[in-house]
């Protein structure tokens, strides 16, 4: 393991992502990447009296399922990275508290499931332990409940409003293992072009998904073409396209093989998500369900999955702050 | 159905439209910039408590009933109306006591009603 | 296009790319859905009136009833889909200040009834009560020492 350019990690002991699993809302379950995923909620709350308790439960099961997928018990496991968009990460601690695995409480915002997996690599990688699980999660409802309004208010979401993910996404990483593997990590830095819209998180998003992308490829050496595919994790349809047009005018054409998770797991027109989905649940249930089975299948053999997080709460909105974004790079491979 | 006899009819088309674009104003107000709802609501009700103390809303109300009465202007109006007249009953207090006693019934009925929503009703997921 | 290097190039480009909210289309909804709760408030008004009552007791029924309905709506999660399709034309009639009280109310009740219900029942329609309140103090002071009303404006 060691540093290559300016922030990329290499992984010479690459680890294995031997399981992933993933656990979806209902609203979810009507998008087009349904089948992909492990469980389809029929109700948000999901026989809990709580949003908070309910999303809990969620990461708590995607945990549960990603375990029994990979046969290897939880007393097996040697660290646990998870995180969530509630304060203080409540979801992940409260759903993860009877797991029994050293746990790290990480918070990276919409980032959250691919800095879980970095991190869980790079301790694999370093020789401290055999197995490392990471999981993320996010709830509509209550994130809507801490970030924005209650439910019921009869308030209009802007066209460039995006829709948080209900669900979980979870794996789990082997030091030793048959693949795919994460070859490569670039860290992102904390980038802030001054987008002060709460409701449009895809731009204020987008400058740090470049920095990362661009950095990722100047390290490494690799070119856009390289991959089969290259994934961000909620830029929604505006920042998509921004990223797209700002990577053009860097010299970097990735028209064709780049796409967004918070794109793909929601039908734009029919179920009316304006610029897509977003949450820390959006890219992991997304790469746990579809890209990974995508992996797995061989339709994809080098991926590059770049998850993006705005670092920001109601408190610095109300304050009039900006919003600095952050994106987690890593390069998975076959 | 004797008051569908009596509805003056050219009275309620005026308290439509007055009352629509009323609405649309905040509209524009809610696409155009990017204030959030309460903002917005604190803006009409502050602008209807100053055209109602200057006197200018009550021409609004006096053409279009509860087409400027219903929109929260006319709540701020109404608050505003209140504390003139308490004013001129009992001087320094009314200008204190006039607003909310004008508005007490609105205020009340809409905390009474949210508490016993809250004990009956959930919230629940918004299907779009 | 050009590299964008300052966060005022980035702002300009971001308002370009950012879709805009379908204003016409929006306002249209906003016009007939608030006139219609203004219309269904002013034949509550005449009725009121026709029985007897005064103008000022007779608006207080109105604001009464609407905001029952607006509750009522509320509490059967139908208001924000109201909401959704009307924007102002629901937000700005006092059926739009009741929502704003009972759904936090509905919200935070997983917080229990007093520090939950109770107190962030006013996180939204707070602040129209703060302002509103003291607007009207005002607006009775400067009268008390103006007497405004006998300026002719119009």
């Amino acid at each position: 393991m060691n540093k290559i350019g300016k922030q990329t990690i290499k992984l010479d002991m690459a680890p294995s992502i031997l399981e992933t699993a993933s656990i979806v809302g209902p609203k979810e379950a009507q998008g087009p990447l349904a089948k992909y995923f492990d469980k389809c909620l029929d109700d948000e709350f999901w026989g809990e009296s709580t949003w908070e308790k309910a999303e809990s439960k969620i990461i708590k099961e995607t945990v549960n399922t990603v375990i029994n997928k990979s046969g290897i018990p939880s007393n097996k496991i040697d660290y646990c990275f998870a995180g969530d968009l509630l304060n203080q990460c409540i979801s992940s601690s409260f759903g993860l508290r009877e797991l029994g695995v050293p746990f790290f409480g990480i918070f990276g915002a919409c980032s959250t499931y691919v800095e879980g997996m970095a991190l869980a690599s790079i301790l694999l990688s370093s020789g401290a332990g055999e197995y490392a699980l990471y999981a993320a999660s996010s709830h509509f409802c209550s994130a809507e409940k801490q970030f924005r309004f209650p439910l019921e208010l009869g308030n209009q979401r802007p066209p460039t409003s995006q829709w948080t993910v209900t669900g979980s996404g979870a794996g789990i990483l082997a030091k030793n293992g048959s693949g795919p593997y994460v070859t490569y990590i670039t860290p992102g830095k904390v980038v802030d072009m001054g987008i002060k819209d709460a409701n449009n998180m895809g731009a204020a998003m987008a400058p740090a998904a470049l920095d990362t992308l661009i950095t990722h490829f100047t390290d490494t050496g690799r070119n856009p073409s390289y991959y089969d595919a290259i994934f961000t994790g909620d830029l929604g349809y505006v920042g998509k396209e921004i990223l797209i047009e700002l990577a053009q005018t860097k010299g970097y054409n990735i028209k064709s093989n780049y796409n967004d998770c918070g794109v793909l797991i929601f039908d734009k027109e029919n179920q009316d998500t304006h610029s897509g989905g977003s949450g820390c649940a959006c890219c992991g249930s997304v790469f746990s369900g579809y890209i990974f089975n995508q992996m797995k299948t061989k339709k994809y053999k080098k991926v590059l999955l770049i998850a993006t997080g705005a670092l920001t709460n109601s408190t610095t909105v109300q304050q009039g702050e900006s919003i600095p974004g952050i994106a987690h790079a890593v390069s998975i491979e076959i | 159905m004797e008051f569908l006899q009596n509805m003056d009819w050219m009275q309620l088309l005026r308290c439509f439209v007055v009352g629509g674009l009323i609405c649309v104003v905040g509209q524009i107000l809610i696409d155009k910039t990017k204030l959030t709802p309460a903002r917005i609501l604190v803006i009409f009700v502050t602008a209807g408590a100053i055209l109602g103390g200057l006197g200018i809303y009550q021409y609004l109300v006096d053409f279009a009933g509860a087409g400027a009465t219903v929109p929260l202007t006319g709540f701020g109006y109404n608050l505003a109306k209140g504390a003139i007249e308490a004013v001129k009953e009992s001087g320094l207090v009314g200008a204190f006591t006039g607003g909310i006693k004008a508005a007490a019934g609105g205020i009340a009925a809409a905390v009474f009603f949210g508490y016993i929503a809250s004990l009956i009703a959930k919230p629940k997921m918004k299907k779009q | 296009m050009k590299p964008i290097n300052t966060t005022q190039e980035y702002q300009n480009y971001v308002d370009k790319k950012s879709p805009n909210s379908p204003i016409l289309k929006n306002c249209f909804n906003a016009f007939w859905v608030g006139g219609l709760i203004c219309s269904i408030g002013q034949i509550i008004l005449n009725i009121c009136k026709s029985r007897g009552m005064d103008t000022q007791m007779s608006g207080t029924v109105v604001s009464i009833i609407l905001i029952g309905i607006s509750a009522f709506l509320t509490g059967l999660n139908l208001f924000n889909k109201i909401g959704k399709f009307a924007g102002a034309g629901s937000l700005i009639p006092i059926t739009g200040f009741a929502n704003s009280i009972v759904s936090p109310a509905m919200e935070y009740k997983s917080e229990g009834y007093v520090m939950g219900v109770g107190s962030k029942m006013f996180t939204v329609a707070g602040p129209v009560l703060v302002f509103g309140i003291s607007a009207s103090i005002i607006v009775g002071l400067i009268f008390m020492i103006f007497n405004t009303q006998n300026i002719t404006f119009v």
